[in-house]
């Protein structure tokens, strides 16, 4: 009833491309942007902006990068945290090394950076597939951090191993308050975003998606394999290392390499798969799920109180956590973004379903 | 099945923040009680100690309260968070943590050198202490510069100090140190190479050589690295391990050839959960901690009959009077009397984390206040001041016979000269990079 595209015609080329073609979804984008920008920073805590938001937009940024290179290049990644850290590194070597340059400039440096990296592991991609190329990603992820945990250069001589981000100033204000670290990290989030959905939008994108589909196919039709699987783990690479940036300059302030294990790689797959393969929304609804759920799930077992020790506590949320991811995957193997297009769909049709 | 999943989801988002409000709120408002926010780890790969740890933590408290219902008369709260030993969940939890009670978190115990880094710049704007019990960054000691860190009783390098003096004691002094091997086999992270710089300063001055065997994260697979230390044939080996390594540690040492009682470790390798599983391979092993083990004390003795007698305990009762239980104990023990000498000042009522870093701060205990709260020989005296915030603690050593730990030395002074010119040293350099204007302090 209110989600029906009656009477919207589209006379133009460029309103038949838009990015939302009907009126509703681009209200209901302005109206989720809106509450971002103005209503979250107003009315949520110091809690949720520091600790919970933030680190959801930086996951999100990096599953975004994770999509591009797996969902929809369909080339398997074990090293998302291993890009993150170069690009973590490489902000703070820059920073460090050249105190004048301003942050967001060695933000864009991290991200180049990364992208460099990404390309070199990218070059296996060329001659394997499948789980044999997340083998061989998974070989960026233990040779980066051994470099930094074992290269003194890279955390600048630091007796621990631990780096600590400088200061965030921009034409004299600092990024202190939790507020606009926030504001920060959704502002970045959001272009990127949007440069990445008009991205896989674009032939770019298209010919990402032919190679995922089967790469003998595209090769025929003229895509050149190389050139489109290196700029898959360039780009991917670039948003991870931006996310790597955030992480250590925004959210943490601290970063050691251990902070960017494979597990970490792992959870951004997690995220990717959960929120769907080949979607940027998905990015952003995995991600929320894996940060989100296990606060929730803490927070929840609160409610009991003293019946259940805190040990049992810690454990119940690993057991529900991997019995929900299992859940989903059974019923919506396609992730959040799927269950978010039947929703769609299905409030086309209301209230008279066929 | 689909919609089901819908709706489920749906009102698991729009429920999502309303428990956390409320728990919010059933904090206020109930009289005069101190809140402390306690984080552990009781998943990952370092549960093994992080559980029986916050038993221990968990079980002090309850005993204070139980029998003197609470410091001053003022009843202990405390709120668990799990952040299984990962800096980022720790951030987390700080965040979440460090508003509840009614006035605030009062003191943080990471429990973790990697959680301590996390926090360390955020403590000042929220004016709320780090007490970093025998672990956490080393320079922290230095008080004109990290006036809300606590490294209390011993720091790493001190015990580093004390350890090599104990080596000495069995070489027959100082001076017959020269011409030893040492091998330092210690955990590849921020912890594990906390020490290198001060085993390289004692090294030059003592004339004996150092070599550092690093050991990836968790540590199951170490057949290389051990292979490399008998490669090199040291005189004594150095574990400064963390969980699961170190019995794997003992085990291919016993493996290799390197005798155990060659082999002396740090107090993050040193307790049961570390040597049974060694079996025979960790008969003989020394290991340093800077409190003592067992409960022939009569405040260990307090926490069986308060706690577990009344069917209270949080874990099992086996469990007290070992290494990580007793540390447990001594953290909250500490903390409760920081609280206390903060009560002093301020009044008996709930402190602000302000008011608990100036009890820290200025809490003295001697051998009498020790004697007083039963705990004559499970610690050594402290003596916190402004610029020192290690408080002066001492090392004992203690040797694993196959099933206890006997004590194998007197309580050893650390080399404190030599570590504190090296901290001022590296506290300037932190205050340095981070423009920090350090403190005077009086006297």
């Amino acid at each position: 009833m209110f989600y029906r595209e009656t009477g919207q015609y589209k006379t133009t080329y460029a309103a038949d491309r838009a990015i939302f073609p009907i009126r509703q979804d681009r209200v209901a984008f302005a109206v989720l942007l809106l509450v971002a920008f103005v209503a979250i920073p107003l009315l949520a805590n110091e809690y949720w902006l520091r600790s919970v938001l933030t680190p959801v937009l930086v996951f999100s940024l990096a599953a975004i990068g994770l999509n591009i290179l797996t969902g929809y290049t369909g080339q398997l990644s074990l090293g998302t945290a291993a890009f993150m850290a170069v690009g973590a590194f490489a902000a703070y070597n820059l920073e460090v090394r050249v105190p004048e340059v301003p942050f967001l400039v060695s933000f864009v440096v991290a991200g180049l950076a990364a992208a460099g990296v990404g390309i070199l592991f990218g070059l296996p991609s060329l001659r394997i597939k499948g789980f044999y190329l997340a083998v061989a990603t998974l070989a960026a992820q233990f040779f980066i951090e051994w470099l930094f945990t074992h290269v003194g250069w890279f955390t600048n001589y630091s007796t621990s191993g631990v780096i600590t981000a400088p200061p965030m100033t921009l034409l004299g204000f600092s990024f202190e308050s939790a507020e606009s670290r926030y504001l920060l990290t959704l502002c970045i989030v959001v272009v990127m975003a949007v440069m990445a959905k008009n991205m896989v939008r674009s032939e770019l994108g298209r010919a990402w998606m032919a190679v995922r589909d089967m790469d003998i196919a595209a090769e025929a039709i003229g895509i050149n394999l190389m050139k489109t699987k290196l700029t898959a783990f360039a780009v991917s690479s670039f948003y991870c290392g931006v996310a790597g940036a955030l992480w250590a300059y925004v959210y943490l302030g601290t970063v050691e390499p251990q902070a960017f294990d494979v597990l970490r790689s792992f959870e951004i797959l997690f995220m990717v798969i959960i929120g769907g393969l080949g979607s940027i929304l998905g990015s952003f609804l995995g991600a929320a799920f894996i940060v989100l759920l296990p606060i929730f799930i803490a927070n929840a077992s609160g409610v009991f109180g003293d019946a259940l020790s805190a040990e049992t506590i810690a454990h119940l949320e690993f057991v529900i956590f991997g019995g929900l991811i299992i859940v989903f995957l059974v019923v919506e193997p396609r992730g959040l973004a799927r269950l978010w297009q039947i929703v769609k769909e299905k409030l086309r049709l209301w209230p008279f379903p066929y | 099945m689909r919609k089901c999943l819908i709706v489920a989801l749906a009102a698991l988002f729009l429920a999502g923040p309303v428990p956390a409000v409320a728990q919010d709120q059933s904090d206020e408002g109930a009289g005069a009680e101190q809140f402390i926010p306690i984080t552990s780890y009781r998943t990952g790969p370092y549960a093994v100690g992080g559980i029986p740890f916050q038993d221990g933590f968990v079980d002090y408290l309850k005993m204070v309260n139980a029998r003197d219902g609470g410091i001053e008369g003022v009843r202990i709260t405390w709120e668990e968070c799990e952040t299984a030993y990962k800096p980022d969940r720790f951030v987390e939890c700080y965040e979440r943590l460090k508003n509840r009670g009614e006035r605030g978190a009062s003191v943080f115990n990471p429990l973790g050198t990697p959680l301590t880094y996390a926090v360390i710049d955020r403590l000042p704007a929220d004016k709320i202490p780090l007490i970093t019990l025998g672990y956490g960054r080393t320079d922290a000691s230095d008080g004109t510069v990290f006036p809300y860190v606590f490294p209390l009783m011993v720091n790493y390098w001190s015990q580093n100090t004390a350890k090599i003096r104990y080596i000495a004691g069995l070489e027959g002094g100082l001076e017959n140190l020269e011409g030893l091997k040492i091998a330092n086999v210690h955990h590849d992270s921020a912890y594990g190479k906390e020490t290198a710089p001060v085993l390289a300063k004692q090294a030059e001055r003592y004339g004996f050589e150092v070599e550092h065997f690093p050991v990836v994260h968790p540590g199951i697979d170490q057949k290389a690295v051990w292979l490399n230390v008998r490669r090199y044939r040291p005189d004594y080996v150095i574990l400064r391990g963390w969980g699961v390594m170190n019995q794997t540690a003992l085990k291919e040492a016993a493996r290799v050839g390197v005798p155990a009682d060659k082999i002396v470790g740090v107090w993050w390798s040193c307790a049961e959960q570390d040597t049974v599983p060694a079996g025979d391979a960790a008969v003989g092993y020394t290991c340093s901690t800077f409190h003592n083990n067992g409960t022939d004390f009569p405040l260990m003795q307090d926490i069986l009959t308060h706690v577990h007698d009344a069917g209270d305990g949080t874990g099992p009762r086996d469990a007290v009077g070992t290494g990580f239980y007793n540390r447990g104990v001594i953290n909250a023990f500490v903390t409760v009397e920081a609280i206390r000498t903060g009560m002093g000042e301020f009044g008996a009522r709930a402190l602000s984390g302000e008011e608990v870093r100036w009890g820290i701060e200025n809490m003295e205990l001697t051998d009498a206040d020790i004697a007083a709260a039963g705990a004559t020989n499970l610690v050594p005296p402290i003596n916190v001041t402004c610029a020192d915030h290690e408080g002066g603690g001492k090392v004992l050593f203690v040797r694993w016979t196959g099933e206890s730990f006997e004590t194998a030395s007197e309580w050893l002074e650390p080399d404190r000269d030599l570590v504190r010119g090296m901290i001022e040293e590296s506290a300037a350099q932190y205050a340095a990079q981070k423009g920090i204007t350090p403190r005077t302090c009086e006297s």
